[in-house]
């Protein structure tokens, strides 16, 4: 369970192998959805879900998927973990569900979901456990990331954090707004996004220079 | 050497064992879950109605404030009302295809008391710039002026189309008029370039538009001047 392979199934797709700014997957979503740090955080968690049981499904079924329709069987189990986590949510979190189920349907596009899928859970040298922890690491280096973003994004766009203004007030121009502060809408459209998340692969880059690719 | 699973037979009887087994899995968890999805719908209309008019409520005490707040319902057919208790459950999508196809539509209209006046709350629906937008509209007892508006959306931007329901944007059409000085009917528009950002200005029928999101706005602007001129008819039945 903790063999060295398991530990860096999980740690390592947090940072050095992250699949927002290195394998360069799952953009769309992070573009999407991080003006608020609410709607990131959710969708991370509901992420881990979907990436962590779908895994196991794929691994244990992999030797009786057909390849010519292999990626069909793996949307179908996408979609059928995503309609689940929707259906829960509605039933039993109603609020919550109002506010995510836009969101929770985006993740049957998540590219991580279907690349994890692909690379990791039907490889037949993976175990179903090691498919699992594979999906819970990707899914937490991807949540790190909409983290990030979705906290500089709400903080610079809105002036607020979980909905709660931290900045002060900008109509009654109160905290740093009295000093002539103004919030920058630009931030909440998803242009900024995709800088925010460059400017998180720069820094990664600068730091760890073996992510450097050379051609 | 070719895998057995790669036979066309196999293929068609694993897709078909596939949509079998999730199909009857999917089928059950939502029937199973249907009662609780749809008891949480009908408390939340309550709670939508009452935030119109300035009643917060919760899931606890919804139907205990709703029943207090909401003095008499009425489904409207043409010119006609007929108290109908249930009105709220009135599926104003579907009243709306109808209509487009020529039919009457049921239009169901909620009266509240405050302070010994009455307040007219009627909802409405329309399109944002993602998806579905809908509301309720409060007008006070002049049946021209808005005492208030909730509006919820399915799917618009966070932080930008969204905001359409923060009380920085709805508590703007309080006061707002329905008719143009001149009487004409005009509803309220949603308007980018007013010169009148905190909204003072009761009398222009505009409201300040929500910065980046332009389409969702004029769908909340459209929504509403859709949405009222049904209830017209009825509404100058009242006023004689």
């Amino acid at each position: 369970m903790a063999s060295k392979k398991n530990i860096d199934l999980i740690k390592d797709p947090l940072w050095d192998n992250n699949p927002i700014t290195v394998q360069v997957l799952g953009i769309c979503s992070a573009l999407a959805i991080t003006a608020e740090l609410k709607a990131s955080i959710v969708m991370a968690v509901s992420v881990m879900f979907v990436l962590g049981v779908g895994n196991v499904i794929i691994s244990l079924m992999k030797n009786m998927i057909p390849s010519s329709i292999r990626i069909i069987a793996q949307l179908v189990v996408v979609a059928t973990l995503v309609i689940i986590v929707d259906l829960t949510l509605k039933a039993f979190m109603p609020d919550l569900a109002k506010t995510l189920s836009v969101f929770i349907g985006l993740i049957i596009t998540n590219c991580i979901i279907m690349g994890r899928f692909e690379a990791f859970a039907l490889d037949p040298n993976n175990t179903p456990l090691q498919s699992f922890m594979d999906g819970i690491g990707n899914a937490w280096g991807y949540g790190l990331i909409l983290v990030i973003v979705g906290f500089f994004r709400e903080l610079l766009g809105s002036g607020t954090l979980f909905g709660f203004p931290v900045l002060g007030d900008p109509v009654e121009k109160t905290g740093l707004y009295a000093l002539g502060y103004e919030n920058n809408g630009f931030m909440l459209l998803a242009p900024m996004a995709l800088i925010t998340v460059g400017l998180i692969i720069w820094v990664q880059r600068a730091k760890n220079k073996s992510l450097i690719e050379t051609h | 050497m070719a895998k057995k699973t790669d036979s066309n037979l196999y293929t068609i009887l694993f897709s078909i064992g596939m949509v079998i087994i999730v199909g009857s899995l999917l089928a059950g968890f939502a029937s199973s879950t249907r009662e609780m999805r749809e008891n949480n719908d009908k408390v939340k209309a309550q709670i939508d109605i009452l935030s119109s008019i300035g009643v917060d409520a919760d899931r606890s005490n919804a139907t205990q404030k709703f029943t207090e707040n909401i003095k008499e319902q009425y489904v409207i057919e043409g010119t006609t009302a007929t108290e109908n208790p249930e009105a709220y459950l009135v599926d104003v999508k579907k009243e709306q295809a109808k209509a487009k196809k020529g039919e009457t539509q049921r239009l169901p209209l909620f009266i509240a008391e405050k302070e010994g006046k009455k307040v007219y709350i009627i909802p409405v629906r329309g399109a944002g710039l993602w998806d579905a937008i809908w509301g309720y509209i409060a007008l006070k007892d002049d049946l021209q002026t808005i005492d208030g508006v909730f509006f919820d959306h399915k799917g618009e931007t966070p932080g930008l189309g969204a905001n359409i329901t923060q009380s920085f944007f709805t508590d703007d059409f309080k006061g707002e008029k329905i008719y143009d000085q001149k009487g004409n009917y005009a509803a309220v528009a949603v308007s980018k370039s007013n010169g009148d950002p905190s909204n003072n200005d009761k009398e222009d029928n505009e409201v300040d538009a929500i910065g980046g999101a332009t389409i969702t706005g004029n769908g909340v602007a459209a929504m509403l001047k859709s949405g009222i001129k049904v209830y017209l008819p009825y509404f100058e039945t009242l006023k004689k």
